[in-house]
């Protein structure tokens, strides 16, 4: 019942949130600008035009009515329109969701399959030469640039080697194929040469996001794995004569990873809104990039639509991940 | 006095926080003697066509860019803006963060849950695709990305001072100073604001790597302050266009914002290591720096 009860409130505050954020977007985007019409009319437009696209875009009625209309329109999945490709910034988002999904799903099982081995490792041996080493890697994580390291990627491995594509997800056509993931529709189809192909140039994308997710993980991990080492359970099984290696992968790791995957979950969001920067630097053809251009084009609508798009999915994969830490973590249940 | 010379020194024992000092020592000095380090100070401004793309050599540390500029002298005077953003940009968040967190945490009213519930609605959004929005809608300068951040940023503080002033008020200390009728005022300044100015500094620290690294992102997706502004995210940015060949050219700017970055995020593990002894005896507990992906 407990649980019941946490879960509910979780969810009543989810849409007073969402709608708080959606107010703070409508601030940015009606309120801030000294007018907003002239923005979207552009540079070039005559005082008549401004206030023809005034009344048509319903920007002359008092701002509460516009921010219900606002709310009204996102509620029915309505973000607008783009202002350069003229199409549904709804319909623009989801062509390129699948690439966004991708090349999230693949940075972070690398960060997650790298990390939290790398973690255990680190804790196991702890003051060791490798510790060290590993502390060096992870505090590089977090103080390195997404965008620089992948130029720095680009420059090695796609310029100077040669080994991978410099950027984008596929030189041809896509696989055929339903999930619009191309490693997985590739492998469906058992196009062989195109899954090499999509490995190649997802490859330096995915090194570059999983860094700093990975260094994260390996430090939650690592602490993790000590805090639970000085616990009575071990010495209980480890005077039980248990194998070492059965204690620390099986007992330890188990309890150990309550606030790992907890940063994997949160990790998970912020790539999925979005890897705004690592995707413009790989020409990635995802949500980041589309997000970019609209900056760079001035397209308004489609900045504030990325907008609230992307701290929808945070909003919804932060609630999902408290919700499956109650259920996995009886702890949290009792608090 | 004596209190800050203690915790000196405990940094000064602690190798990796000394690091992160000396790093951000250099940067400081970098910054105020721009004027006197820089082998071509005039280079901010002026412009060498001939001399464009040179490799680093004896006359130009770190090459020069595509305009011919000396980019180390560039470098030197865009320690300056990283210093000025970041600084502000945490001042802002702090001078915003922490009233609200000590108020919504002493109190107990709707206006603490509302004030927390604001802080959500913040927190519920990556720092750097809100800060996008802003930046985007002010228009790219200077003053825009320091405000982008700071409003972006101070729910963090908030959040940390609210807990950590709702964990203190169940001290015997507090109640006894609010039965002998202290003011909520007095209070609050006084005997609270002490008690959680540790886990602050902390965040202050780490709060600068964060936000310079942003800032930096934003820089180089063409929000930070126009040129000829020598902003290290943007130099960046321009350099795309010259690789493979032109190699110094982005990797000087990324080197400097790494070691600033890595400057300040060591000192705050550092900080967090001597302020803050629950989690030393907890033996190697998670170290400060926050979640950060894709910045």
């Amino acid at each position: 019942m407990r649980a019941l009860a946490l879960v509910l409130r979780r969810l009543v505050w989810f849409p007073p949130t969402l709608l708080g954020l959606l107010a703070v977007t409508f601030v940015i985007s009606r309120v801030i600008p000294a007018d907003p019409v002239a923005l979207v009319a552009g540079e070039t437009a005559t005082p008549a035009q401004v206030a023809a696209l005034r009344s048509q875009l319903g920007f002359d009625r008092p701002l509460p009515v516009q921010f219900v209309d606002y709310v009204g329109r996102l509620a029915r999945g309505d973000l607008g329109t783009s202002l350069y490709t003229t199409r549904p910034i709804a319909d623009d988002l989801a062509s390129r969701l699948a690439a966004t999904i991708e090349l999230t799903l693949v940075a972070m099982a690398l960060s997650v399959l790298v990390g939290i081995p790398l973690g255990v490792v680190s804790a196991l041996w702890r003051n060791s030469v490798l510790d060290h080493a590993l502390r060096v890697i992870t505090v590089s994580g977090l103080a390195i640039a997404s965008f620089w390291l992948g130029i720095m990627l680009q420059l090695l491995f796609a310029m100077r080697l040669g080994w991978t594509p410099l950027n984008g997800r596929l030189a041809g056509f896509p696989p055929r194929g339903v999930t619009g993931l191309y490693l997985v529709d590739a492998v469906l189809a058992g196009d062989w040469a195109a899954f090499t192909a999509a490995l190649g140039h997802i490859a330096l994308p995915a090194a570059t996001l999983a860094f700093p997710a990975l260094a994260t993980l390996v430090r939650f991990t690592r602490a993790g794995v000590l805090e639970v080492m000085q616990s009575g359970f071990v010495l209980y099984e480890r005077a039980m004569g248990l194998p070492p290696s059965v204690i620390v992968w099986k007992y330890i790791l188990r309890s150990a990873l309550t606030s790992t995957v907890t940063q994997i979950g949160l990790l998970f969001g912020i790539l999925l809104a979005g890897a705004v920067v690592t995707e413009t630097v790989f020409d990635w053809p995802g949500i980041g990039t589309y997000a970019v251009n609209s900056i760079i084009r001035s397209d308004y609508n489609a900045v504030m639509g990325f907008t609230v798009w992307a701290g929808t999915i945070f909003l919804a994969v932060n609630l999902l991940v408290d919700l499956a830490h109650t259920v996995v973590d009886p702890r949290e249940r009792m608090s | 006095m004596r209190g800050a010379l203690f915790v000196l020194a405990r940094l000064a024992r602690d190798r990796s926080a000394l690091v992160g000092l000396v790093l951000i020592l250099a940067l400081a000095l970098a910054a105020l003697l721009a004027p006197v380090l820089a082998t071509h100070p005039g280079d901010v401004f002026e412009i060498h066509p001939a001399k464009r793309l040179q490799p680093p050599g004896a006359q130009h540390l770190f090459g020069t860019d595509r305009m011919g500029s000396d980019i180390y002298s560039r470098l030197l005077y865009g320690a300056r803006i990283t210093i000025l953003i970041g600084v502000i940009a945490v001042g802002a968040s702090l001078a915003i963060g922490v009233p609200v967190g000590l108020a919504a945490g002493y109190y107990h009213s709707w206006a603490s849950d509302l004030l927390m519930r604001v802080s959500d609605i913040f927190l519920a959004v990556p720092q750097v695709v809100l800060a996008i929005a802003i930046a985007q809608t002010l228009g790219p300068s200077l003053p825009n990305v320091i405000l982008a951040l700071s409003v972006t940023y101070w729910p963090w503080f908030a959040r940390l001072v609210y807990a950590e002033t709702r964990s203190l008020e169940k001290e015997v200390f507090i109640e006894s100073t609010a039965a002998l009728g202290a003011s909520p005022l007095r209070l609050i300044a006084l005997h609270v604001l002490p008690n959680v100015a540790s886990p602050i500094i902390v965040r202050a620290s780490i709060g600068m790597g964060f936000t310079i690294l942003t800032a930096a992102a934003l820089g180089f997706l063409g929000l930070g302050p126009p040129p000829p502004t020598p902003e290290w995210g943007r130099t960046i940015a321009e350099s795309r266009e010259f690789l493979p060949d032109a190699w110094w050219y982005a990797a000087a700017p990324g080197l400097a914002i790494f070691l600033t970055v890595m400057g300040f995020n060591l000192l705050g593990d550092g900080l967090r290591d001597v302020l803050d002894p629950r989690i030393r005896r907890a033996g190697g507990a998670v170290r400060a720096s926050a979640v950060n992906a894709d910045v």
